[in-house]
């Protein structure tokens, strides 16, 4: 599964892309969060609780329910700024 | 009609281009936004415009066929740009169209509000202090709300 970091996210966490095989009982976005917290310092204070995180599942935007799948991309951050 | 691109575009000549030829259109309401000199010292400024490739477009699109439906837009573009912009450079142009001024004011106004607030792309200012990512505001989010 690919996992894309955008702009402050990006720089926290230190790269823009990254594969990962989260464990079978991750099944939701809302605990690929936590478990990607898990991964490092940088990732845990990146993708803290108290952070304002977008997520996007094969670039559609989805809540911390949703669902994934091992081939999905999954895209993480900050709230948009453009306009 | 979504454009995401890294060239600037002139207001007048994409105008021109989507009306064209239409007869149904009563009324054409232009919005351009631009780079706004954020830090007012002489230091070295630009800003740089991250976005999401092809989520960029699937969003803009989604945007835009819900003001079309929404309003009864008769023509529409969406332009927003990316890359390294100084200030003055326009970044972003939103043209609806309709029979009527309501429509046409509403359906630009509805374009802006919705891709402030979820259109996937970050502001980054550059000057001689440093780099800053630029913050979302509440205003957009309040402004995005009025339309439900």
């Amino acid at each position: 599964m690919t996992i894309l970091y955008f702009a402050r996210l990006r720089d926290e966490i230190g790269t823009s892309e990254e594969k990962l095989s989260p464990p079978k009982g991750v099944k939701t976005v809302g605990e690929l969060l936590k478990w990607l917290r898990e991964q490092s310092p940088a990732h845990g204070h990146a993708l803290g609780p108290g952070a304002s995180l977008k997520v996007a599942v094969n670039q559609e935007y989805k809540g911390l329910e949703a669902p994934f799948g091992a081939d999905d991309e999954i895209a993480i951050f900050p709230p948009v700024t453009g306009g | 009609m979504i454009r995401v691109q890294l060239e600037t575009f002139d207001v007048g000549e994409e105008l021109a281009a989507l009306t064209k030829g239409q007869t149904d259109i009563g009324a054409a309401v232009t919005f351009s936004g631009l780079v706004r000199d954020f830090t007012g010292d002489d230091g070295v400024q630009k800003l740089t415009l991250e976005h999401y490739p092809g989520m960029t477009e699937k969003e803009l699109a989604r945007i835009e066929a819900e003001a079309v439906d929404r309003f009864g837009l008769t023509a529409s573009l969406i332009i927003h740009r990316f890359g390294e912009l100084a200030p003055g450079d326009p970044i972003v142009l939103v043209i609806a169209c309709a029979a009527h001024r309501g429509d046409a004011f509403d359906g630009a106004r509805f374009m802006m509000d919705f891709l402030k607030t979820n259109a996937p792309f970050w502001k980054k200012e550059e000057g001689v202090q440093g780099d800053k990512w630029v913050d979302a505001r509440e205003e957009d989010d309040a402004a995005r709300k009025k339309w439900t």
